[in-house]
């Protein structure tokens, strides 16, 4: 049997150590507690800064920081993930032209946390807060593609035919899924009402885990060419803004 | 990004709590964004001050940020807009540049005084008929007044002529281009103006007993009011309207009954009346809405003093929740407000109200009452609040509200939004983009140098990115109105007034 990690008993006893005291404490305190040289116990409380389980206070303290409270509920909430992702959906929306939906995984469902109209002033009412299937979905594939952990596996979920498109086998959804692992985004050729169709990318918070899916939604013509392949600007505007919404959670690590 | 050879428009948006640079597109798209927060001084219970000085190094910091993270240049730009918190006043010496004392903010209410005699002395009525505001602490005439009286030497200086009167706006064009000039959005919030001439007026400025040689020059909102010499050595300063005006512009409420609402630390709704001044008998605020060409266009306005800032509340001095996004999610934990209502006059209800003595009550608490419809009831507070200024707008204007245009960090907030649409029955907008104050300031700027040729192509940038359709069973509105009614009733008279 491999031995245990010691740099991750460390950083356990660092936050055991931050845990158990009332107040705030300073680099020099936490080394000589944990009888670290200066510069490791540097190294480790700098790295559990980064990944938000430590904070400092407005002297430059240590204290345990709000990720590590809220590990055990449930990831991020999803009004935190819309007001983060707010202002590039407004902007993928006005330089695609598209409709922009966010979606999170929500048992066998997708759950719209966010819907931004297509911006051409035709009638249209707020889907925020409904369901859309797993399958059938560009937000459903991107999740099932990226999140497996936070979705069912393909197997226990119901293959509902909505579509002539619609993947009503395990191994068609296996297979889309491993096309959108490969190309870093999944599409929806209009397998959950004919003529729309959407592409979604996966939002990643700290260390690569994906918290849910920014997609863009319109007529398949308008998304993808001839030969089904997306449309390059939009997969342009797509990928930026996932990666710019991801980068904000990064920053921001509940 | 923007393309190539693409000429753009700065907005500087100096605010209560930092000042920001965005640069915009043609088709009012955001391109970039920079942002220094300032210093908030409290020296004293209801004192509040900026240091102008330091507001100026921040602007010369986040223009060449904002340009630096678009990759452009001054010579990418055709013009700059400044939008600014109101009310904010700031006196300077002329001859140095220096500020005689801090800039007194809009939230400060250490004239109360001031304001106490004018009412005291009869001036109120006077006051009203010219410039359309009821003497308050609110507005930038009586700070000039209490600066005047109150640091040392600024009365001589200011009639010898050596010192120099300005809302945030004025500063900041006297600092970027040498001109001493204000707009007349700002200018409508001195009481000091005469809302029909839109000139300084000389029985105000006699009541208030204020030098007319320290005023700036009242200029519409849209023109060139000098060149840069400062921060964008030869781009024109072509645009300045208070913030709330700007997010009017920015909305495209360009026609007479449109009316917006940004939900901020507070709302203010402004409702266009076009070019009638709208008297009003229901607690608004008759001020200009904007002089883009040659007629003003008016508008009715609403304040409510506490709708983010209860959220903020909510989360740090209660710590029921860690973001302010979270109260959605705490608010849908539960089906409704179980009978519970929270009237947030932390200091007193604005419009339409204006009742001074009224502080917060939190009503029908009962065993049965939990986070979630505590957080519920934040939320609906800033809903029925919306619902008493537009009651009070529909009175006054004679134009009936039928949609209202949202903009501002609430409307990230879906079940907040689908309330107002609720309890006002009326469907509300978000626009794509939800930087109205800031692109206000541009379309004036963009306006003034003809990167824009009228309204209507302002008209046609404004993109509907969400709109929220009323649902509420009208009989469950009209009840909990009614209940809403009496929370409110019993907020009156907390206050009782000290014998002084």
């Amino acid at each position: 049997m491999p031995g245990s990690i010691q740099s991750i008993e460390r950083a356990a006893a660092m936050l055991r150590l931050l845990g158990s005291t009332g107040r705030s404490l300073g680099i020099n305190e936490i080394a000589a507690a944990l009888d670290l040289p200066r510069p490791t116990a540097h190294g480790i409380v700098r790295t559990l800064r980064e990944v938000g389980f430590v904070e400092q206070d407005p002297s430059a303290r240590y204290v345990l920081g709000s990720a590590l409270r809220e590990l055990g509920s449930g990831g991020w909430d999803r009004h935190d993930l819309r007001a983060r992702a707010m202002n590039w959906a407004d902007s993928l929306a006005g330089s695609t032209g598209l409709a922009v939906e966010l979606g999170v995984p929500d048992g066998p469902a997708v759950r719209l946390v966010h819907h931004v109209f297509r911006p051409d002033g035709t009638p249209q009412s707020i889907r925020t807060g409904d369901e859309r299937p797993l399958h059938a979905t560009a937000v459903g594939k991107c999740l099932l593609a990226f999140a497996p952990v936070a979705t069912p596996p393909p197997r226990e979920l119901v293959l509902t035919r909505y579509t002539g498109r619609t993947c009503v086998t395990v191994a068609a959804l296996e297979a889309h899924l491993a096309v959108a692992r490969r190309r870093g985004w999944a599409g929806d050729s209009g397998e959950c009402e004919p003529g729309l169709g959407g592409a979604a990318a996966a939002l990643r918070g700290s260390g690569g885990l994906v918290a849910g899916a920014i997609a863009v939604v319109g007529p398949v013509e308008e998304l993808f060419g001839l030969g089904g392949e997306l449309r390059p600007a939009v997969a342009v505007h797509l990928v930026t803004a996932a990666r710019e919404i991801s980068a904000s959670l990064v920053e921001g690590t509940p | 990004m923007p393309g190539e050879g693409e000429r753009v428009v700065a907005a500087i948006d100096q605010g209560t709590t930092s000042t920001r640079c965005l640069l915009f597109n043609r088709s009012g798209r955001m391109l970039a964004v920079a942002q220094r927060e300032h210093r908030q001084h409290y020296p004293a219970p209801g004192l509040v001050e900026h240091d102008a000085a330091e507001i100026w190094r921040n602007v010369r910091r986040v223009v060449p940020a904002a340009l630096r993270s678009a990759g452009l240049t001054p010579d990418d730009l055709v013009g700059l807009g400044i939008a600014n918190q109101r009310e904010t006043t700031v006196v300077w010496n002329r001859h140095t540049g220096v500020p005689i004392s801090r800039a007194v903010t809009w939230q400060d209410t250490r004239t109360d005084g001031i304001v106490a005699r004018l009412v005291d002395d009869g001036h109120a009525p006077m006051i009203t008929r010219l410039c359309g505001l009821a003497p308050a602490t609110y507005f930038a005439g009586p700070r000039l007044r209490w600066i005047l009286d109150h640091v040392p030497g600024a009365r001589e200086g200011a009639e010898a002529g050596d010192l120099l009167f300005g809302t945030m706006e004025t500063w900041l064009i006297w600092n970027l281009t040498g001109a001493h000039v204000t707009d007349v959005t700002n200018a409508s919030r001195t009481m000091l103006m005469d809302l029909r001439t839109r000139e300084w007026s000389d029985p105000l400025l006699d009541v208030l007993d204020v030098p007319r040689r320290m005023l700036p020059e009242i200029r519409s909102n849209a023109e060139v009011y000098g060149v840069c010499t400062a921060v964008l050595p030869g781009v024109p300063v072509a645009g300045a309207l208070g913030d709330q005006q700007a997010a009017l512009v920015g909305q495209a409420c360009f026609a007479p009954g449109e009316a917006k609402c940004t939900y901020g630390t507070g709302a203010f709704l402004l409702m266009n009346t076009g070019e009638r001044i709208a008297e009003s008998s229901h607690g608004l605020i008759p001020t200009v809405g904007y002089l883009l060409g040659e007629r003003p266009v008016y508008a009715l306005e609403g304040a409510i003093a506490m709708t983010g800032s209860l959220v903020q509340w909510f989360r740090d001095s209660l710590g029921m929740i860690g973001t302010a996004a979270q109260i959605e999610t705490l608010a849908e934990t539960v089906e409704d407000n179980g009978g519970c209502y929270i009237v947030p006059a932390f200091s007193g209800l604005y419009s339409p109200h204006w009742h001074p003595d009224a502080r917060g009550v939190m009503v029908g608490l009962t065993s049965f009452i939990n986070r979630g419809h505590l957080a519920r009831a934040v939320l609906e507070a800033t809903g029925w609040q919306t619902r008493e200024v537009v009651d009070a707008m529909n009175l006054d204007s004679g134009v009936t509200v039928t949609r209202l245009k949202v903009d501002g960090g609430m409307t990230a907030n879906h079940l907040l939004m689908q309330f107002v649409a609720d309890v006002l029955d009326v469907p509300v907008e978000r626009p794509l983009g939800s930087e109205a104050v800031s692109l206000g300031a541009a379309y004036a700027a963009g306006l003034a140098v003809g990167h824009w040729s009228d309204v209507e192509v302002l008209r046609s940038n404004w993109h509907r990115a969400a709109a929220w359709e009323p649902a509420m069973d009208p009989d469950l509105r009209r009840r909990e109105h009614a209940n809403w009614g009496r929370a409110v009733d019993r907020s009156y008279g907390w206050v009782q007034t000290p014998a002084d």
